[in-house]
């Protein structure tokens, strides 16, 4: 469209109306084609991420084949690996924590949204649990080893004095150990279970926390019976992503399991994961030990990839059924 | 005629006793869950704050039976690898983001980024770090601050993108029908109308990320390893060079047998959690003002 | 201000809109309806809640392009062109028809650069300061503000607001301004300026107006459209009933449900 002129035609009050310039166009086009090129460079950097951890450790799946996850030798000197401990380790140790810090942020979830306290009190404890997130995890193990495992030992003793005879207190805590560092996880993924179900408490729809009330339920039966069902889709999605994080968490293991190879059930023995197996022999790694520990690193991808995914995709689903009623 | 029902509370009812137990329950979840922040705050402050002085940010960290030193080296090395974490996340997050708010929030590829996103928030740390070894440590043959940084921004990116992508959500809708009224094309009402409005929220996202990369240690353990000595010594090469961070210092100093050494990891510990918590405090006034 | 006397007597179609079918999706929204919208001349459009008055006047300058499910079937004609022909970028659209909406929306910037927005986009060349007067004073604000044009345009009230909206939108001078329920969120007296103010803008512009407020079209409008919801078939598609002179409209409706509506019988 040209240019126009209005009939009157003064200095100062002729039409300013022009179409956006060559230029203007050129740069709307390239902007959007280069953010649509981001976006498409989120999935590639995904399937880039699987193809080169994967790829590197394809030598080591061709050798060692599944026999890598069901034994539970690791001997870089004579050239035999095994994951077993390790998986058990990392799965043993996130469920643990999943126990302790599950039970935690539920409860926390349910204290900061049923209005237990005044406003203010809510949003300084708010603000404390999620300053317990931002705590970097190596400072998690340092206290671990100096504060925690000295103040959980004499407790650890007595357990294991008078209950030895339980598979779980069959060892006594000698240092590091399973439930320092199961501890530990369970405080890191505290404030994860506790945001998430926060928020599927906070999206019960007014009328529902209504009814109950109406109903003449007490607090406590109403939270119980209506609310915790209600939101149980969004707080089991918090579970299974806290319990996601748990199995990634490297530093506070790496520092506090104690790094033995061993299958044990006892909660004070040391042992092992995969993620701290990692952070432990990289470093000092031949190039053939680092196709073998890419190995572990795809195990350790591909579960906590499908336990991500399982707790994103219940999450999403929760929160679309939640807001169509 | 039946009685009127009394209204009056009754302690000893087993409705109330129950819920009282409950609640008790409950208050006692919370205090306990608030003891190990306050734990680690204390023997911060305590044991690190013992050592605090200006040799920690000035010197060298010490060898074996030395006395005395600091960590100078290793906070220069975490800010720079910090930085190139963000200067590889942040633009990437924000394009990218822009392109889920507002360009194609609805297409394919848009539901595709965004559920990566999300999936990558929950990828362990560690295995940016083996990613990291995998594409650059092995490719050019040495650990580095920029394989670090490499590290970093993987972890840093879901971070940035999702907080920046429901930043520009908020932006009310009348804001952009107000640009796009004007003759805007998408790109000029983006910048000049929704991205400004958007900016308190993106800052906070970002911040976030920062404070979250700062204190991480296992996608550094071999990517960028450690360094005794100063950084940009031999100039930018040093970019290439095995360098140091608080974070892997803490680590390397806790497993050591010499007091001296572990001292300075609670110092170290303590000007982490310093910065951490200084970028968490001002992303939330930041975010705050936006309201 | 000139007064043309050219554009008074004259009848000069600007825009010409007809308007086949309106879809969101599935769901027709507005059907058959012809819009003529003269020169020099506010056109009211009334009509009951869901008769897709809005949606019509947001098709003429193509605000709809937003909606990701909106799809257009007819023709809107601006000095001959068809807006909606597959050639026309529709951002260059936006600068020539400029749109004044429910909610006042000025950028969070100052009085002085949300005014001189359109000029920016449009590069313009010439002086700033006299252009940004020229529409503060067109938009009756400039008394108001001009002492503190540094100051940012959302601390203005609402109808200060509204008025800075219009002069953001007189600025560069587009032969044509929408305005979509423009007082509605206003009190009585910002209401009554910003009618006031309509009024005055005829004389340089030509203006469409989308109201809810049957006194408002009476007030300010030279021709009214008169939509309704049409339900006959299952939907709730809104289509134009009448158009003509207001003063003709509101005293002598040629249609029965035009003066069921105006004497209030359904709303």
């Amino acid at each position: 469209m040209a240019a126009r002129k209005t009939d009157q035609a003064q200095p100062g009050s002729t039409s300013a109306c022009r179409p956006p310039t060559t230029l203007d166009t050129l740069v709307d086009r390239t902007f959007r084609g280069l953010t649509l090129c981001f976006a498409w460079l989120t999935l590639l950097l995904i399937i880039y991420i699987f193809w080169r951890i994967g790829g590197t450790a394809i030598p080591a799946m061709h050798k060692f084949g599944i026999s890598f996850l069901t034994s539970t030798d690791w001997d870089p000197g004579q050239g035999r690996f095994g994951i077993l401990p390790e998986i058990w380790g990392t799965l043993y140790s996130s469920l643990l924590a999943l126990f302790g810090g599950g039970i935690f942020g539920v409860a926390i979830a349910v204290f900061l949204t049923q209005d237990f306290l005044p406003h203010n009190v809510t949003v300084v404890l708010k603000s404390i649990i999620e300053l317990l997130a931002a705590i970097p995890s190596v400072v998690y193990g340092l206290w671990g080893i100096f504060v925690l495992i000295p103040l959980i030992r004499p407790l650890a003793d007595w357990l294991h004095l008078h209950l030895g005879w339980l598979p779980f207190f069959s060892t006594s805590l000698s240092g590091p150990g399973l439930f320092p560092a199961a501890l530990v996880l369970s405080i890191m993924i505290l404030p994860t279970v506790a945001a998430i179900s926060q928020d599927a408490l906070a999206a019960i729809p007014a009328k529902i926390r209504e009814a109950a009330f109406g109903m003449g339920a007490t607090r406590w039966e109403s939270i119980l019976r209506v609310f915790l069902p209600t939101a149980s889709g969004g707080i089991f999605g918090a579970l299974v992503l806290g319990f996601g994080r748990a199995l990634g968490e490297t530093m506070a293991l790496a520092m506090l399991v104690g790094n033995s190879n061993q299958l044990t059930l006892s909660l004070f023995s040391p042992a092992n994961t995969l993620a701290a197996l990692l952070a432990l022999n990289f470093p000092e790694a031949s190039d053939y030990e680092v196709r073998v520990l890419m190995y572990a690193a795809v195990v350790l991808l591909v579960i906590t990839f499908l336990v991500n995914v399982a707790g994103q995709l219940i999450i999403t689903a929760t929160l679309r059924t939640g807001g169509s009623k | 005629m039946s009685a009127s029902p009394d209204f009056s509370r009754n302690f000893t009812d087993p409705r109330a006793l129950k819920s009282f137990i409950l609640s008790t329950i409950t208050v006692g979840c919370a205090i306990l869950a608030c003891i190990p922040l306050f734990s680690v705050l204390a023997m911060l402050i305590l044991r690190g704050g013992r050592r605090f002085s200006l040799e920690l940010f000035t010197s060298l960290p010490p060898t074996a039976f030395d006395s005395g030193g600091g960590f100078g080296n290793a906070i220069v090395g975490t800010v720079v690898m910090v930085g190139i974490a963000s200067l590889i996340a942040v633009p990437f997050g924000i394009i990218g983001a822009i392109y889920l708010a507002e360009f194609g929030p609805h297409t394919r590829i848009a539901t595709v980024a965004r559920f990566c996103a999300k999936t990558m928030t929950g990828i362990p740390s560690i295995l940016a770090g083996v990613f990291a070894y995998s594409v650059v440590v092995m490719v050019t043959g040495t650990y580095s601050a920029v394989a670090g940084g490499i590290a970093l921004s993987l972890l840093m990116l879901p971070t940035v993108m999702l907080t920046a992508e429901e930043a520009i959500q908020m932006v009310p809708a009348i804001m952009r029908e107000a640009a796009v009224g004007m003759g805007c094309t998408p790109t000029q009402a983006m910048w000049k109308v929704v991205l400004p409005k958007a900016m308190p929220g993106i800052i906070t996202g970002v911040m976030l990320a920062i404070a979250r990369a700062a204190g991480e240690t296992a996608p550094l353990l071999f990517t960028a390893l450690f360094s005794d000595y100063w950084m940009f010594q031999g100039g930018a090469g040093d970019l290439m060079e095995p360098t140091a961070s608080l974070a892997v210092l803490i680590y390397n100093f806790s497993g050591m047998p010499f007091e001296n050494q572990i001292q300075l990891a609670w110092a170290a510990s303590l000007v982490l959690v310093l910065m951490v918590f200084t970028l968490n405090i001002l992303s939330r006034l930041i975010g705050q003002r936006k309201k | 201000m000139s007064t043309p006397q050219s554009a008074a007597t004259t009848d000069e179609v600007v825009i010409d809109c007809r308007v086949n079918k309106i879809f969101y999706g599935n769901f027709l929204a507005v059907r058959d309806s012809h819009v003529p919208i003269l020169k020099n001349k506010i056109t009211g459009f009334i009509g009951p809640s869901g008769c897709g008055k809005s949606t019509v006047l947001k098709s003429i300058n193509r605000m709809n392009d937003l909606v990701r499910s909106f799809r257009f079937e007819g023709e809107i004609r601006f000095e001959g062109q068809d807006l909606y022909a597959k050639n026309v970028d529709p951002v260059t659209v936006r600068r020539y028809i400029g749109m004044v909406f429910q909610q006042p929306n000025p950028f969070s910037m100052s009085i002085y650069e949300n005014v001189a927005f359109g000029l920016r986009l449009a590069r313009y060349k010439g002086d700033y300061d006299a252009r940004v007067e020229e529409a503060l004073k067109g938009a009756a604000l400039w008394d108001e503000v001009k002492d503190k044009l540094k100051n940012n345009g959302m601390s203005l009230s609402g109808g200060q607001q509204q008025r800075l909206c219009i002069a953001r939108a007189i600025a560069t001078r587009p032969p044509v301004i929408l305005m979509d329920e423009p007082a509605s969120a206003l009190d009585p007296i910002a209401t009554r300026q910003i009618e006031e103010l309509m009024v005055e803008l005829k004389k340089d512009y030509t203006v469409a107006i989308v109201t809810h407020n049957m006194q408002q079209a009476l007030r300010v409008a030279d021709k009214t459209a008169f939509f309704a919801v049409d339900i006959s078939r299952g939907g709730r598609t809104g289509y134009l009933v009448e158009m003509g002179d207001t003063r003709e409209l509101f005293e002598n409706p040629r249609e029965a449900l035009t003066r069921e509506y105006l004497s209030g019988e359904f709303s």
